[in-house]
């Protein structure tokens, strides 16, 4: 397969521009003239763009478009609730959380409930959360390295591993709100400009249909490579097929159904709700609305805004920022139906929209400049939620594993760096076949199940406590953690449990709620004696002055 | 990947999981379950002098009085506990509460005298026929220096045996201590604050006069400016001198500093650079109250105006994860080194008053390796940098 030209120079752009920004983006003042600029708080348009670079990870960028292209409308709930979930965040926790000055999970646990025990429980989710985050964004990175260069996957998730730990552990992020929001601009046009081109190609093919009644087919002469022993179901019968083997397909052939992979045809995937999966909806709709508010390297980028007022409004403009940017995932998803059939009998939906571009407009300067610019993105993408991730788990290692309140040293964070990146490295090498947004889906069912009661009701109910609220963790956080360990790593569950354990939100959620309230309502006595100045610096705006 | 990997992964995470359940249990097993009876004595008894201690810490008044009260009849094996000053019974737990006004008596007594009084049934006449109260032992809560300003009394079924007498003694003298632990804490609160006071105090007369007298040179030649500088000048003091709140955010420290740089300005013209560096991340951090001012005013005063030509003073703020790094610089002429050495005595020149009063106020509020960090030499100018934590309990800005 021929290498992208363009390919080489413009991920050397981005990591310049990003290494540059990074570097020099501080804001600089020489006279007192502008020391009032130098010292002036982000604005939250600014912070909102930083927060969505940080956000839009590689499950994001990559793996909505390969989720559509392979289930249909059912998957529609990922990118609606990976956005709706600032929703939530806007509405129950932003502002009182600005205003309780923590700057971690953590330390928001030692504000409302002084519990050092409580602290080292959210620590400990804090660093699962991250390292299940952090997983998927290096099987993107490898898989966006095997598919256009050819290479092997764990070499790529590698490299990647090793560059952003690098660059966290010697502090080369140091302006990193501009680079985060340079980062999200950046992500934003490398999807935009080139579906523009893709839609208009579509058009002058004569809209081609992307369920047509028979099946998908093949646009054109493809050859496609197995990666695994299988049967193929055609029209003609079910033949077995081997590791390695090459099938050539001529234009219009319809597109066989491969034993190893899964997907839906026809009008199933038009439709919501197919094999009985109404209870994973209303899991993953429980996972992705409540989740955004428990993932750590968000909620630290909300420390910079200077007051409630400011982390309200970066919210609302995160939300308007984040829905943008999700609209354009669905397309590829849709137009790869139509132009990248094979991916569907290699199981490689991931790369849909790394693919897509040169699929459709060809293997001219067009297709490659915008492939080019779409694997930039994809860089963009694992790169700075990696980084992000890495810098949060980090930091929570450095201050609450290694005692940094008794001294700790530049060395020891770089040691923690090392440390938090390890586990999720490994971890990459071995669930390579997973889908990435289906890992992150995970992170995201444990963060509901643990952060969200803990912030929503720490925040809106005076009357819970240290013990009912680690009580909510562990049995909620814990039930969720457990099926994401059996998920990742044990066998294949059949029937209701395989589904209960592979999307828990919708009954971890409900039961973290149930037993922290329980657990509180039986400690009564815990509730802290100064709840009521707690709950007033939560929530009595600034501007009162109390 | 193949599923054997996957497996044993799998397995070897259960196994590490497992593993880690049992050393927790074990020893949350060996915290509680103590061998001897012996060990379990030892154990209950700090144990409960820990949950009395807490509310003494605070302070004697009625309601930590009322919680001291159960833990300390405990520790003492008494029926009934009251605790009293020399004017009133503040708390009494266990039986016999009538007896109250005659065991103030008596610790007003104990008091005035500093002595232990031991009470038989004679000296405690009761009309009540279910009052089994007996004797009672008096004791003041001495604090080391022998003071006292409150007393227990410790009642009982039997005439005072000589043990209840001596558990009641010591018992008395460790809750003494205690409550001098609260007044000492106290105290050092108030030093605390005393020490912003006197800082607040101390940045005042050389920086006013300097100021008035450049503000006093353009009244004539550029009116618009002094009123400018006027201006500045009243919001600078405004926020040096506000009563409220020990702790402000690093942007409001900031723009204090840009007042007190214009001012400065002002007076030496062309000659004071700055160089300012902020990462605005770390902006809202929250900090002790005039930490940061005193460190520039210092690198102006003692970097540059002792010396020819222009003067460069450079502020940066680095975002470093969970922590804020700020340095403040300046190409003066430096310090000796030795004018920091612990044990020489402070000058008033105030060359370093200032710095090692921020040092103290860090080290108080963020603990013992917060401090400052001063790099200088004569002729090599200085560099004072210090580590703020983004949260610590306690801060709010």
């Amino acid at each position: 397969m021929p290498v992208n030209p363009y390919l080489l120079p413009s991920l050397i752009v981005v990591v310049l521009v990003t290494v540059g920004i990074g570097a020099y983006g501080l804001r600089f003042a020489r006279t007192t003239s502008d020391f009032l600029v130098a010292s002036r708080a982000i604005s939250p348009a600014w912070n909102a763009a930083a927060i969505s670079g940080e956000y839009l990870s590689a499950a994001s960028f990559l793996g909505i478009a390969g989720l559509i292209l392979r289930y249909g409308v059912d998957v529609l709930w990922y990118p609606v609730g990976f956005a709706a979930g600032y929703l939530a965040l806007l509405l129950f926790v932003a502002a009182p959380l600005r205003r309780s000055g923590a700057f971690t999970l953590p330390d928001f646990c030692q504000v409302r409930l002084r519990s050092p025990f409580l602290r080292r429980l959210a620590t400990v989710f804090v660093v699962f959360i991250g390292c299940l985050y952090l997983v998927p964004q290096l099987q993107g990175a490898g898989l966006t390295f095997g598919t256009l260069t050819g290479g092997s996957y764990a070499w790529g998730a590698l490299l990647v591993a090793l560059v952003v730990t690098a660059n966290v552990a010697l502090g080369g992020m140091r302006a990193i709100t501009f680079v985060q929001a340079f980062q999200y601009w950046l992500k934003l046009t490398a999807l935009a400009v080139p579906v523009i081109f893709l839609v208009l190609q579509w058009q002058a093919d004569g809209r081609p249909a992307v369920t047509p009644p028979t099946g998908p087919t093949f646009p054109a002469a493809t050859t496609v490579q197995i990666r695994q022993d299988a049967t193929i179901s055609t029209a003609a019968g079910t033949v077995s097929v081997h590791r390695g083997d090459r099938l050539s397909f001529a234009a219009g052939d319809p597109v066989p159904v491969v034993s190893t992979t899964e997907d839906r045809r026809g009008a199933d995937w038009l439709r919501p709700g197919g094999d009985g999966s109404l209870f994973a909806t209303y899991s993953l709709i429980l996972a992705t609305f409540l989740g955004t508010m428990g993932l750590p390297h968000v909620l630290v980028r909300f420390y910079t805004n200077p007051d409630g007022t400011s982390a309200r409004r970066t919210t609302l403009v995160v939300l308007g920022l984040v829905g943008l940017f999700y609209l354009l995932p669905t397309l590829y998803g849709v137009l790869g139906r139509i132009y990248t059939p094979q991916l569907l009998m290699t199981g490689r939906t991931d790369a849909v929209v790394l693919l897509l571009p040169e699929a459709i407009l060809g293997g001219g300067h067009l297709g490659q400049l915008l492939g080019a610019l779409v694997t930039a993105g994809a860089l963009a993408a694992f790169l700075s939620t990696s980084s992000g991730l890495l810098t949060s788990v980090a930091g929570v290692v450095f201050t609450d594993m290694m005692g940094a309140d008794r001294g700790g040293s530049v060395r020891d964070f770089r040691i923690a760096t090392v440390l938090a990146a390890v586990l999720p490295t490994t971890l990459a090498l071995f669930v390579s076949d997973m889908d990435i947004s289906q890992v992150v889906g995970l992170a995201f069912a444990v963060a509901a199940s643990s952060f969200c009661p803990l912030l929503v009701l720490g925040i809106w109910w005076r009357r819970l406590t240290d013990v009912g609220a680690a009580a909510g963790v562990l049995a909620g956080g814990g039930a969720a953690m457990a099926a994401v360990l059996v998920t990742v790593l044990g066998p294949d569950l059949p029937g209701w449990t395989g589904q209960a354990i592979e999307q828990p939100a919708a009954w971890t959620v409900p039961l973290a709620f149930a037993v922290m309230i329980a657990g509180s309502l039986c400690t009564g006595r815990r509730v802290p004696r100064d709840i009521g100045a707690t709950m007033m610096r939560l929530h009595a705006p600034e501007s009162l002055r109390l | 990947m193949s599923s054997g990997v996957q497996t044993a992964g799998a397995v070897v995470l259960a196994v590490a999981a497992l593993s880690g359940a049992v050393i927790a249990v074990l020893r949350l097993r060996s915290r509680r379950g103590i061998a001897t009876a012996m060990q379990r004595a030892t154990y209950e008894v700090l144990h409960t002098a820990g949950l009395a201690a807490e509310p003494l810490r605070g302070g004697l008044d009625a309601a930590t009085a009322g919680k001291a009260a159960r833990h300390l009849r405990t520790l003492v094996g008494a029926t009934g506990l009251s605790i009293a000053d020399d004017h009133r019974c503040l708390a009494f737990d266990g039986r016999g509460s009538h007896h109250g006004d005659q065991l103030a008596a008596a610790a007003r007594r104990a008091l005035k005298s500093g002595r232990c009084i031991v009470l038989t049934a004679a000296e405690l006449p009761c009309d009540r026929v279910d009052c089994a109260v007996r004797g009672a032992v008096v004791a003041p809560l001495a604090k080391p220096d022998g003071q006292a300003s409150a007393a227990m009394a410790a009642t009982i079924d039997d005439h005072p045996a000589p043990g209840l007498v001596q558990a009641t003694l010591e018992v008395a003298r460790w809750a003494g201590a205690q409550l001098a632990l609260a007044e000492l804490e106290s105290s050092r609160e108030r030093l605390a604050r005393a020490e912003v006071r006197a800082l607040r105090a101390q940045i005042s007369p050389h920086f006013i006069y300097n100021a008035l007298t450049a503000i006093a040179s353009f009244v004539r030649t550029d009116p618009e400016r002094a009123r400018e500088l006027i201006l500045e000048f009243a919001e600078f003091t405004r926020y040096s001198f506000r009563a409220h709140g020990e702790f402000t955010t690093l942007a409001e420290e900031l723009r204090s500093i840009d007042r007190y740089l214009t001012i400065e300005r002002a007076r030496f013209g062309d000659r004071l650079q700055v160089r300012l560096q902020i990462a605005p991340e770390v902006l809202p951090v929250g900090l002790p109250f005039l930490c940061l001012q005193p460190l520039v005013e210092n690198a102006v005063r003692h970097g540059l105006s002792r010396k020819p030509g222009v003067g460069m003073v450079s502020i940066e703020a680095r975002d470093a994860g969970a922590e804020c790094h700020i340095t403040v610089e300046d190409d003066g002429v430096g310090m000796d080194p030795a004018v920091f050495a612990p044990d020489r005595p402070e000058t008033d020149d105030g060359q370093h008053v200032g710095l090692s009063n921020v040092d103290e106020r860090l080290r108080s509020v963020f603990g013992d390796h917060f401090g400052l960090v001063v790099e200088t030499a004569p002729d090599a100018g200085t560099k004072v940098s210090m580590r703020v934590p983004k949260f610590h309990p306690g801060v709010h800005p």
